[in-house]
């Protein structure tokens, strides 16, 4: 710098506490916790990125400026990890800090961006671009945006532009890329531009049999739905099963495990021989409702998520 | 024109005005698209009064939130047409109105020659006035 007279320190001094509170980051924050189980990492990593905010924000108050901090993110891990969620909040939480003006998020995959013909895409792009600006823009599985074997792909033109407005526009939009983690390394190695333009890699961890059952009685909850004790001790072994099968897409499964675990309890109470029920009983959740799925029968190895419906049980 | 100095165009919102920032120009699209209403970029440089459909900058902008995707429309308009007027509208589609609620200017030639008075004589003592922008006795795109 060229004035060393302003980095020395004077008297004035600013609440960070007080700042803080102002900006009702804490309620976010608590939220995060509450609502995602585990994600350790992820959250560790908001923390420090609300944090850094905050800090920039009290340091423009003493006249101390060194550029709005590029905020673009990418989003890797497995599938049904939390990644959309996640998004949502930090749009939200980026809005509190006076980060982004309007905290919306705009949600669009490859369709959204790239066009059918020459000419068609930068217009697409910059219209998405446009719709997206006050706010965070995510684009799920970009790695579709670029495919080295088509050379005459309209996905690089896409990337160009972005990559140009992001540098450009960098207190307009915050872009979050979001993708399977293998992929999308290889997408950032074809792209090493937007690679550089990220300052923020965040992964996903997959998530913890515990945790993946107390995500189960969250979204329960969610539905006005709970398990009875032993359903919660059959629902727990059903993951440990459903864990080890192909295509486990972690809170995505539990979701579709309890969207069937309440047709089967419908269909139990349906079927059931008292028609006076009570309220615990509509919502509550047995193990008999877990323990018929296919995924407990054994050997059966699910393949497309469907529990086994139309399948020969394999022969191992 | 003792009232316009400078032969200035005055048609549309804040055109007595001095010039509006890109400040104050946002403020005015953040108001539009608060109300949910439509803006289209648009250039001409035929600045008859008469003159009432100008040409697009791109298609209008729907569903936006933020006037900065605007203001980056409004400066590709005034980098590709430095010397043309530009205004930005702002439409209102609600059934029954369907009608354009604001317009105004947010840029125009450095040099504004201005209009004469016609007077044409014809049948008796009739006369029939006219203006006429000194700037169309070129063609279109030499005006300014």
């Amino acid at each position: 710098m060229k004035n060393p007279e302003l980095l020395t320190p004077d008297n004035s001094s600013v609440d960070l506490d007080a700042e803080f509170r102002n900006s009702n980051i804490k309620e976010v924050l608590d939220k995060l916790d509450l609502e995602l189980i585990g994600l350790k990492p992820v959250k560790t990593r908001i923390r420090e990125t609300a944090a850094l905010l905050l800090v920039d924000r009290v340091r423009k108050k003493l006249d101390m400026t060194a550029g709005a901090p590029s905020l673009h993110m990418s989003f890797t891990g497995n599938p049904g990890t939390g990644k959309t969620t996640v998004a949502l909040r930090m749009s939200e939480i980026l809005h509190r800090l006076g980060y982004v003006r309007e905290g919306h998020l705009v949600s669009v995959t490859r369709d959204d961006l790239v066009g059918q013909y020459i000419g068609h895409t930068a217009p697409k792009t910059k219209e998405v671009l446009k719709k997206a600006m006050g706010g965070v823009l995510f684009i799920d599985e970009a790695y579709y945006l670029y495919k080295p074997e088509n050379e005459r792909d309209y996905g690089a033109e896409s990337i160009e532009i972005l990559l140009q407005t992001m540098e450009n526009n960098r207190d307009d939009l915050v872009v979050i890329l979001a993708g399977y983690k293998d992929r999308m390394e290889k997408f950032f190695r074809s792209n090493p531009g937007m690679r550089s333009r990220i300052a923020h890699h965040i992964d996903f961890p997959d998530y913890s049999a515990d945790e993946l059952v107390a995500i189960a009685k969250l979204m329960l909850a969610a539905q006005n739905y709970r398990f009875s004790p032993e359903g919660e001790v059959a629902f727990g072994e059903y993951i440990h099963l459903r864990m080890k099968m192909d295509h486990f897409a972690n809170a995505r499964s539990v979701r579709n495990a309890l969207d069937r675990a309440r047709l089967r309890q419908a269909n139990r109470l349906f079927k059931g021989a008292r028609k006076n029920l009570s309220r615990i009983d509509l919502m509550t959740i047995e193990a008999e409702d877990i323990r018929a799925s296919r995924v407990f029968q054994e050997g059966a190895v699910d393949l497309d998520g469907d529990e086994g419906a139309n399948e020969n049980p394999p022969a191992s | 024109m003792m009232t316009n100095v400078g032969n200035r165009v005055t048609q549309g919102q804040f055109s007595f005005l001095p010039p509006l920032t890109d400040k104050q120009i946002s403020a005015q699209i953040k108001y539009a698209l608060k109300n949910g209403w439509a803006i289209g970029v648009e250039y001409t440089d035929d600045p008859h009064p008469r003159n009432t459909y100008w040409e697009m900058f791109g298609n209008p902008m729907f569903d936006l939130k933020d006037p900065a995707g605007i203001l980056s429309e409004i400066n590709d308009c005034r980098k590709t047409y430095p010397n043309h007027y530009i205004r930005v509208t702002a439409f209102n589609s609600t059934r029954g109105v369907e009608s354009p609620t604001m317009s105004y200017i947010v840029n125009r030639p450095k040099n504004e020659p201005g209009f004469r008075l016609d007077r044409q004589e014809t049948d008796g003592r009739c006369v029939r006035y006219t203006i006429h922008s000194y700037a169309t006795d070129k063609p279109e795109a030499e005006r300014y």
